[in-house]
């Protein structure tokens, strides 16, 4: 994996010059394997994604880095500091958007901002200061005298953003930054936090499972079952992959399928209820398709690579399906749970 | 959403942290406190419902129950609702302060309590401020209470309304030190209720606030003894009798004291436990409270 190439003596323990640097990292919740060895590098400054349907270890991997779990094993270093050893200078140096607001729907704004300086022991001298530059960066100075109950949910992220950026971190952790949004309020929130980028001298490191979203980080890693299984910026991924996605709809999918395999010697599968096959130049394929299918074709669809298609070809299925798999297995032990009640 | 991220703003410098000590503990402790004060200066129902049961209890079943008890020989012409009065004091509490402290299981459900737990502070700290912050509001709320002294014969003497405030704050502390201490594990909020109806009805009834500990059978006797509250109620009802002219039979029936197998414990004593139980309550409720997983 390219995390690893860049310095092969390096491997053992994680690096000091680092923003992140995790080696060997293992995670076990009694029988479950959340986390099951990953090794990367975030660079100073760098914005840096954490790709995988939920429940690949994105948000157990996130909280190890937090000090909020401890490894079961290998190492982590955050802003230079061990995860485990050096817990209290970890959390000094990391600002943190959990999944699940953490707000107080009683305070206002201010008061919730407040509260987290003095938590963080802020200079007194410099709270104001922070204090406006913050709100101002997330577009909520005029509403800081405002009980937080009365904020909508991407106003209530934004403060949350502001909030994790009060104490100055090298790092902010955002876990699912815009989950539970709606795609106006999504594009908002990344508005502001392309802002921030450019603003503040600060190492982001986030969880999505939103493929659009992955695109604005410098680097991903594409997370499945608990380990890393491509690691680049989004071009590089893309570039791997080479090949365009071709979906087709016809009137037999296994027939389709077969006959896919059986003239042009290409694996094909249905995804989100298409024939899916990733073949190179696509645009001159489908004229050939069409001649020798010998199956009628309803309709194509080309399409460049994207990261679901690294997706695709690093793990054999899309985040979709994915995710809907999750779901269908919490919603299976749920029943069962229920059951057994 | 219209506003737009300013994009002029001179940079500030970023903020350096200082390393964590017992003054920025003490920082978040305040801090931790000082948010309770917000959240109840917020709730005007809680205000008012928490003094609904305390008036009720004096002035419906005082009043009610008065003619018969106070017409008793051993009472020696002492109205009921006097005898009362401290036990109200201590029952005013004993809600708000237990509701403070178990409100740490809706920090944990509605997620504020992570922020608190992700800081580079204490658990110590937070859980102190949580305490502190808990037995203001609950003092402040019992101060109501006792400004309505004078309606059932207590006497508005400055050493007597400052010696009940001090009384009432130890006592609220560590009330507030027990509820923390029952929900430091506690996960959800369905489970608390029925926990605190369990816990605290029989904690009113054991306590000696409405009526004297005497005269029981040794195994509500040992339940009395064995209740945090009793040691917040007896001295209180003593330092009411102090200030009231009572006749040494009336005061020895009304208010018999505590006492351990025959020993009269001494009112200092009383205290000190008090004082003692909330630093042992709050010391497990810090061991007990894990955050990490």
């Amino acid at each position: 994996m390219e995390a690893r190439t860049a310095d092969a003596t390096s491997a053992a323990a994680p690096a000091t010059g680092a923003a992140i640097s995790v080696r060997g990292l293992v995670k076990h919740y009694g029988e479950v394997e959340a986390v099951r060895g990953v090794d990367f590098d975030v660079a100073e400054g760098e914005t840096f994604g954490f790709l995988g349907p939920n429940g690949a270890g994105k948000s157990t991997t996130i909280k190890i880095l937090c000090t909020l779990a401890r490894p079961t094993a290998g190492a982590a270093r955050v802003g230079g500091h061990d995860v485990v050893a050096a817990r209290d200078d970890v959390r000094r140096s990391i600002g943190l958007v959990f999944q699940d607001t953490t707000l107080d729907d009683y305070l206002t704004g201010e008061q919730n901002l407040r509260f987290h300086a003095e938590l963080y022991a802020v200079p007194k001298a410099a709270v104001p200061e922070r204090l406006h530059e913050v709100l101002e960066l997330v577009g909520l100075w005029e509403r800081r005298g405002d009980l937080v109950q009365t904020f909508s949910g991407g106003m209530k992220r934004r403060l949350e953003i502001a909030r994790g950026l009060l104490h100055s971190p090298r790092v902010l952790f955002l876990d699912e930054p815009t989950v539970g949004l709606d795609p106006q309020t999504r594009a908002s929130i990344w508005k502001y936090l392309d802002e921030l980028r450019r603003r503040e001298d600060i190492t982001v490191f986030l969880t999505t499972h939103y493929m659009d979203e992955a695109e604005h980080c410098d680097r991903i890693a594409i997370i499945d079952a608990g380990r890393i299984v491509a690691l680049g910026t989004p071009d590089e991924l893309k570039a791997e992959v080479g090949k365009d996605r071709v979906q087709i709809h016809t009137d037999d999918d296994q027939a389709a399928i077969a006959a896919l395999r059986g003239r042009f010697e290409i694996e094909a599968a249905v995804h989100e209820g298409a024939v899916t096959f990733a073949v190179a130049d696509g645009e001159q394929f489908v004229p050939r398709l069409f001649a020798e299918l010998g199956i009628p074709i309803r309709s194509v669809n080309v399409a460049r690579p994207t990261l679901d298609d690294v997706f695709l070809a690093h793990t054999g299925t899309t985040i979709r399906d994915a995710e809907a798999s999750t779901m269908d297995r919490a919603r299976l032990s749920r029943m069962a749970r229920a059951v057994r009640r | 959403m219209t506003t737009t991220p300013a994009t002029a703003g001179a940079t500030v410098a970023p903020v350096r942290l200082p390393a964590r000590g017992l003054r920025q503990d003490l920082r978040a402790a305040k801090m931790v406190c000082q948010r309770e004060l917000i959240r109840y200066s917020r709730d005007r129902a809680r205000m008012v419902s928490a003094l609904v049961q305390p008036v009720l209890w004096l002035f419906v079943l005082g009043t009610g129950l008065s003619p018969v008890i106070s017409r008793g020989a051993a009472a020696g012409g002492v109205d009921f609702r006097t005898f009362l009065f401290p036990g109200v004091l201590a029952m005013s509490l004993l809600f708000t302060a237990a509701f403070s402290g178990v409100s740490i299981v809706w920090d944990r459900e509605f997620g504020f309590l992570r922020e608190m737990l992700v800081a580079p502070v204490r658990r110590s700290a937070i859980i102190v401020g949580k305490a502190f912050g808990g037995a203001t509001v609950a003092t402040i709320q019992s101060l109501v209470m006792l400004a309505l002294a004078g309606l059932v014969h207590v006497p508005y003497s400055p050493s007597l309304l400052l010696q009940l405030a001090g009384l009432l704050f130890l006592a609220a502390f560590t009330i507030t030190a027990f509820g923390i201490m029952l929900s430091a594990r506690l996960r959800q909020i369905q489970t608390i209720m029925p926990m605190m109806q369990m816990v605290m009805a029989p904690m009113m009834f054991l306590s000696g606030a409405l009526f004297p500990l005497s005269n029981l059978p040794t195994w509500l006797q040992v339940l009395t003894r064995l209740n945090p509250l009793t040691y917040a109620v007896d001295p209180m009802r003593a330092v009411v009798f102090q200030h009231l002219h009572l006749s040494q039979a009336a005061q020895h029936a009304l208010r018999p004291g505590v006492t351990w197998g025959g020993w009269p414990v001494p009112t200092a004593l009383e205290v000190l436990l008090l004082a003692v139980m909330s630093v042992a309550m709050l010391t497990v409720a810090i061991l007990r409270f894990d955050h990490t997983e």
